[in-house]
């Protein structure tokens, strides 16, 4: 533990991250000792987990009660939902998404993964890389996470055996790299010992690289947006119409992605017109140049109309406008999505109608293999999706642009979201995918 | 690329944000999303830190145009005078309009029954929520963060209430990338809570930053305590100190600042931002642990709070 001045405190970057694993893998252990040893856990809260685990019975205190936050989950043993957790040291602050493991919660890893820049996997020595590993490394994939880091737990009870470890990470990286994740770092740990995890371990001398949170201390966090598709959905027009500022009009949103310039050349879609960015407001600040993901306001040269649910982008970099999208979906609501389906389709700050034409296939996490035609998607199923939408709408492939390239589909009769949507192509490296429709029968 | 843009000292790469730049950028991309896609949005005001964080963030993000939201104030009846002197300032400054619901009047007209230990802090629900029905608020900032309790962990940034304001952890939406979903049925409403990502030490250091002002009860200063419950609470006409209670004037100052009767005080002589934060960071209880009664009355106390309607 070290002491942390307000200095470095200060001026720290921020890692979003999401771990994956069963409880059996030892999560819990890891996700409490990354938050024990970085004193995010506190003395209050260790002792309500030691108040809790003695009143059931239990002697040693159980660190998954730090992690399990509701009471239908305490009484069940189980966890229903991605909770977020938060933890800093002096070089980083870290928002963890912890999701758990089973197999029904499918929706829930890509909840947590959906916004994290890493993803901890974790598989117990023991027993190598199973079905689960399998199906966390496509999560991973599909959701286009860029850093994955696979924790080989439980070293201590295979001997701290350098053999062990280095089969399950040449096999996991294969298998990884084939579905095309950016990066693979493979670390082996012992949660419950703290080998590796926050401290170096002394049982493995034969490794020479970073404990996990070292390497989540370093990992970068930022891209070389040079080669990035500028993008901004516009949120709201900013209007005050006060004697201070009576023709003031911005233009305000998040930057999905890139950056943006004074004086470019810009087109707004969907009407196509062009224009050129005369200021840029940051949050009250005149800057020359803005990127993602700061929130800012941006003042262009001619009046044209411009409302909310608009995309402004560079004019020589724009993406195509199109009422056919076709896209990886996982379903998240627990009433199945169905082709004919009337949904809303809500895509960076705009929300248009949509119907599902056709859901060509859905895909086995387990072994990749794709089942045509399955005519309805389930909670927690992936499959691919063809939709028809009402207006035309600035579509990025979610493989170049994770905020322009995702969206979501909502129930318009009582606003349940239903479905997660990644526009293009499902993974990064050519289709991996077996065909499963000899053993189903189909007959084309 | 040939320009370097200009990057936050520390952050080591061209085109990193800082923390709490990011915490910031997000904060705002949510009131600017209320304000895109709802009618009737309030933000929860006390003049506690939380409160005043969001209501800086709220000016940041619609500037040089005013905020357009009103602020709604729970007023327990058991304010410390500091704070509502504060609210009062910030209301007239900003020129906003305050809307104020109060437990007390609730108590005189026998609608709600005074608890025997004194504490309001459970009677704030129903003000509340018939204040969101009565004015048709759609949506409802709070200043809630997921760091602060279990339960929280596990909100959403947009998080659905039905027509009773109750919150079921069951009902609620996944909330993928930064796509928050605000659909809800007429006489429901979505409470939305900018600083989810926020930590207790973020927040102070974003003061810091900002320059922020603050209710001065937030640093150290000499008062007139006694200890309940192995916590210092202010002596006052809410109900204490009782028999057996003794007073006596000690170098305190708050982490939180909520209903006068379960708010204690910690021991502090820091009287300077920077000495907070260091105190903070240093500190070996979270800021609930250290300060608040009403989260230890059981396992599930905020859990079944929140289902009622409470923030």
């Amino acid at each position: 533990m070290t002491t942390t001045t307000t200095e470095e405190l200060s001026a720290t970057t921020l890692l979003r991250f999401a771990t994956a694993g069963s409880v059996d893998d030892g999560k819990s252990t890891l996700v409490g000792r990354l938050l024990h040893d970085s004193k995010a856990v506190l003395t209050d809260q260790l002792e309500a987990v030691e108040q809790a685990s003695r009143s059931r019975g239990q002697e040693a205190p159980d660190l998954a009660l730090l992690t399990d936050g509701l009471r239908a989950e305490r009484e069940q043993g189980i966890t229903i939902d991605v909770a977020y957790r938060y933890f800093a040291t002096p070089r980083r602050r870290f928002i963890l998404a912890d999701t758990p493991g089973h197999v029904q919660y499918t929706r829930n890893m890509v909840t947590g993964a959906s916004t994290a820049e890493l993803t901890v996997i974790l598989v117990d020595a023991r027993n190598g890389v199973v079905e689960q590993t399998r199906r966390h490394a496509a999560i991973a994939a599909l959701l286009r996470v860029p850093h994955a880091v696979l924790a080989v737990n439980k070293m201590d009870l295979v001997g701290y055996d350098e053999k062990v470890f280095a089969a399950i990470a040449e096999e996991f990286t294969a298998y990884a790299t084939e579905l095309g994740v950016p990066e693979v770092t493979a670390i082996p740990i012992s949660a419950l010992v703290g080998d590796n995890v926050v401290e170096p371990s002394a049982s493995m001398d034969w490794y020479g690289g970073p404990t996990v949170l070292e390497h989540l201390e370093t990992v970068p966090v930022s891209h070389d947006l040079a080669h990035c598709h500028a993008r901004l959905p516009v949120q709201y027009v900013i209007r005050p119409q006060t004697a201070d500022h009576p023709d003031y009009r911005g233009y305000a949103g998040q930057i999905a992605a890139g950056t943006f310039r004074v004086g470019e050349q810009v087109t707004v879609l969907p009407s196509g017109r062009t224009t050129t960015v005369t200021g840029i407001d940051l949050l009250g600040e005149p800057v020359d140049v803005a990127w993602t993901p700061q929130s800012v306001t941006l003042l262009l040269a001619d009046d044209i109309d411009i409302s909310r649910g608009d995309l402004i982008v560079p004019s020589e970099d724009a993406p195509p406008t199109t009422q056919d999208v076709e896209a990886t979906v996982c379903h998240v609501a627990d009433a199945p999505l169905t082709v004919g389906h009337r949904v809303l389709l809500k895509h960076g700050t705009r929300t248009v109608k949509a119907i599902v034409k056709d859901i060509p296939s859905r895909l086995t996490l387990d072994d990749l293999s794709l089942h045509p035609h399955p005519g309805r998607l389930v909670a927690n199923d992936i499959g691919r999706v063809k939709l028809r939408t009402a207006e035309p709408l600035p579509l990025d492939s979610y493989a170049d642009s994770r905020r322009t390239g995702s969206f979501i589909l909502i129930d318009p009769n009582d606003g349940t979201t239903l479905t997660a949507g990644m526009v293009g192509e499902s993974f990064a490296s050519p289709e991996p995918v077996k065909d499963a429709a000899e053993d189903d029968g189909w007959d084309f | 690329m040939t320009t370097v843009a200009t990057i936050e000292e520390g952050t080591g790469t061209p085109y990193a944000l800082s923390h709490l730049d990011a915490l910031e950028s997000e904060a705002v991309h949510i009131f600017r999303e209320v304000a895109g896609e709802f009618e009737r949005p309030v933000i929860l005001f006390s003049g506690g830190k939380d409160s005043i964080v969001m209501l800086h963030l709220a000016l940041k993000a619609f500037t040089p145009a005013p905020v357009p939201f009103s602020l709604l104030h729970v007023d327990t009846g058991h304010n410390f005078p500091e704070v509502i002197e504060y609210r009062d300032r910030a209301v007239a400054r900003h020129n906003l309009r305050l809307h104020v619901a109060s437990v007390q009047d609730y108590i005189d007209r026998g609608v709600l029954k005074e608890r025997p230990d004194g504490t309001r802090n459970p009677l704030q629900t129903l003000p509340l929520t018939e204040k969101i029905q009565s004015e048709k608020f759609d949506a409802v900032f709070g200043g809630g963060r997921r760091d602060e309790e279990k339960a929280r962990a596990k909100e959403r940034v947009f998080s659905l209430r039905d027509e009773f304001s109750q919150w079921d952890p069951r009902r609620q939406r996944p909330e993928l990338w930064n796509l928050y979903n605000g659909r809800h049925a007429p006489g429901e409403h979505v409470r939305v809570f900018p600083l989810s990502n926020w930590t207790e030490l973020d927040v102070w250091q974003y003061i810091a930053r900002e320059g922020i002002e603050l209710p001065e009860i937030y640093f150290a200063h000499e008062r007139e305590v006694f200890l309940r419950n192995g916590m210092w609470l202010t002596a006052g006409e809410w109900g204490g100190p009782k028999d057996g209670e003794t007073v006596e004037k000690r170098l305190i100052r708050y982490r939180t600042v909520g209903d006068m009767s379960c708010t204690g005080a910690v021991d502090s002589d820091a009287t300077t931002l920077d000495a907070v934060i260091a105190e903070i960071a240093a500190s070996r209880l979270t800021e609930r642990g250290a300060t608040r009664a009403d989260d230890k009355l059981s396992e599930a106390a905020m859990e079944d709070r929140k289902r009622e309607g409470y923030f």
